[in-house]
């Protein structure tokens, strides 16, 4: 018996390498084609692009000679609706995850909640957009303003917030729950003291995740009525005369980079496809800082948890 | 307990946000065609500068149609139009009692582009282009034979800007002779720079879009030149054909439509329209577009300091108008 099994056991033990092997090849050809096909994009545009990357590139209005033409609105308009989509997403994302998690007791209600959360993740970006034009534009009269794109990019990006912010409470012991109710703790103290805390990392990955996706959408930003040439900022509060309000900047009218790249695509001249490929890269790079950002809070934070 | 401390925060500005009154400012909203787009940069770019940032401008793109929409509904102080406005448009104007001054601003031509290897259609009439892009050439005419008996048997492919852009209403009106009526099975893109690519890489296609972006790619297509019937002469499209009116039916006027609750309300509307009037000749030319008679400036300039509300048209492009004449004559709300 014995001599009979075991070439048959080897020849088995050699196929499954195989299959092991071949596996690992289409896996890392999958990936391989994924990041060349990234690479390439990013090479070409880097090609194309690099010699506009000036500092006058960062700190000229748009204009109709694309070589004086920069992104000073596109990107300071990028950056302060990604600082209201922020503020946005990340108290209601946090809330709402807290209390499904902790809070919420385990019925049917909750369950159709968490699986609404999932397919909001899912919901294509433009629905987000029409969903803010018949709400905050014309319903609430925000306006076509830095507030109302903020708040729906903070709509869009909720789901990955709220996911993210779950995953990293589930993550965590339920010893260390367990050990602050047994001292008297209550359950916000228990959440505020040792949940959050230990679950920051998480949320900030989940954040700037979602941020980095925010920062390249376009579609539901032009359906807002993002406007195409911005020759101005928003209001610097108690700035100017008479002085802007604290909050006036809310209210201005702005562009933000994808839609001025798109701009700048769409003209004759090769001169601004140059502009276009430029401003490509500002949002390669800033998408990619925020992920490295991620990665290295993430890390940081684990590495100071000790349960 | 630090972190729920700033969320909390947040919260709260975002609230107080909210119930803060915006300041008031002046601002000239712009919004529409993109084909006036560039001609309203230039302008707005330059009026920016001349009044030091006191007066924001802002342009977006919507589309003729899309601007319309917007400015209807009194969201814009201006819209740029590559056609007149619609009979339907001014139909909602009305209702929502928003009355205008219809100033043209520039010319455009058209212009049709071939492959740079295709020898056979350097001239074409209109008759043959309208054989090309009725209705009834849907499916049935696929090469160039089928055209006419002095192409060769060659397959057609035809691109152009699609149905939301005033480029592609005019452009049927004055070939087919109906406005938006054409095949449907052409390549259809809002960016024109994929009309160019389309074009420059099959010898068989014909495109069209607006000369500034032909102005541009000269390497890669070729214009046609048009005639307007079997004896008259083929013109190509230029700055000079176009200007002294022999470029036809294919060259039109551009339009900015202000609103004139703006103009008697908003002072810096007002005077952001008289210096657009005032540099439109020069600006235009800058950025590849014809500049009107200076005459035709004068008289819209007039047209705007009394008043004049309306459109010439009636709802209905008209084809091959010199821009005097539409300026003189009455306009009907």
């Amino acid at each position: 018996m014995a001599e009979t099994q075991g070439p048959r056991l080897r020849t088995i033990i050699a196929r499954n390498h195989r299959w092991d092997l071949i596996i690992g090849t289409i896996g890392l050809l999958a990936t391989t084609v994924g990041v060349l096909v990234l690479m390439l994009l990013f090479v070409d545009l880097v090609i194309d692009g690099w010699q506009r990357l000036t500092p006058d590139f960062f700190l000229n209005f748009p204009s109709r000679r694309p070589e004086e033409a920069g992104i000073l609105s596109a990107w300071v308009g990028s950056a302060l609706v990604m600082v209201v989509t922020a503020f946005t997403a990340v108290p209601l994302g946090v809330a709402a995850a807290i209390y499904l998690e902790e809070y919420a007791p385990k019925n049917w209600i909750t369950e159709l909640i968490e699986i609404n959360v999932t397919n909001l993740a899912a919901v294509p970006s433009i629905i987000y957009g029409l969903l803010a034009l018949g709400l905050f534009v014309y319903i609430l009269g925000l306006g076509h303003s830095i507030l109302t794109a903020g708040l729906t990019l903070g709509l869009m990006i909720l789901p990955i917030v709220i996911v993210a912010t779950r995953e990293a409470l589930r993550a965590i012991p339920v010893a260390i729950r367990e050990a602050a109710y047994a001292l008297g703790a209550t359950r916000w103290q228990v959440v505020s003291d040792h949940l959050v805390p230990y679950a920051s990392g998480g949320i900030y990955t989940g954040v700037i995740i979602g941020l980095s996706r925010a920062i390249g959408e376009t579609a539901p930003v032009i359906t807002i009525g993002a406007l195409t040439f911005i020759a101005f900022l928003p209001p610097i509060p108690f700035t100017g005369d008479p002085p802007a309000g604290p909050f006036d900047w809310l209210f201005s009218p702005f562009t933000v980079l994808p839609i001025q790249m798109f701009n700048w695509l769409s003209r004759p001249q090769t001169a601004f496809h140059v502009n276009a490929a430029a401003t490509g890269i500002v949002i390669i790079v800033a998408t990619l800082l925020m992920n490295g950002i991620a990665i290295w809070l993430r890390s940081r934070i684990r590495s100071k948890l000790k349960w | 307990m630090k972190f729920s401390k700033s969320v909390l925060l947040g919260a709260l500005a975002l609230v107080g946000a909210v119930g803060a009154a915006q300041a008031q400012q002046k601002i000239v909203t712009i919004d529409g065609s993109s084909t006036v787009y560039p001609v309203t940069e230039a302008v707005a770019e330059e009026y920016q500068k001349m009044k030091k940032g006191t007066v924001k401008v802002t342009v977006g793109i919507s589309g003729t149609g899309g601007g319309f929409k917007k400015f209807c509904r009194g969201e814009t102080d201006i819209s740029g139009a590559s056609r007149p406005i619609l009979k339907s448009e001014m139909e909602v104007c009305r209702q929502a009692g928003i009355e205008y001054i219809e100033l043209p601003v520039a010319y455009d031509a058209i212009t049709v582009v071939i492959n740079p290897k295709n020898t056979w259609a350097e001239e074409m009439t209109v008759a043959e282009l309208k054989k090309m892009w009725e209705p009834s050439a849907q499916g049935v005419v696929d090469n160039w034979k089928k055209v006419s008996e002095r192409f060769p048997d060659h397959p057609l492919k035809l691109a152009g800007p699609g149905a939301d852009s005033g480029t592609f209403d005019y452009f049927t009106e004055a070939i087919v002779g109906k406005s938006k009526s054409s095949r449907g099975d052409f390549m259809a893109s809002e960016d024109d720079n994929v009309i160019v690519q389309f074009v420059s890489r099959d010898v068989g296609a014909l495109g069209f879009f607006g000369m500034a972006y032909y102005m541009e790619n000269k390497d890669k297509v070729k214009a046609v030149k048009i005639k307007k019937d079997e004896n008259s002469p083929a013109i190509a499209p230029s700055v000079e054909t176009v200007n002294n009116g022999s470029y036809q039916p294919l060259s039109r006027p551009v339009f900015i439509y202000v609103s004139a609750k703006a103009a008697q309300e908003k002072p810096e509307v007002r005077e952001f329209v008289e210096f657009y009037l005032q540099h439109a000749a020069k600006l235009s030319r800058e950025v590849g577009y014809v500049d009107l008679p200076s005459q035709a400036y004068e008289l819209a300039m007039e047209n705007f300091k009394a008043m004049r509300t309306g459109t010439a048209f009636g709802g209905v492009p008209d084809v091959g108008l010199k821009v005097e004449e539409l300026l003189q004559r009455e306009k009907h709300l």
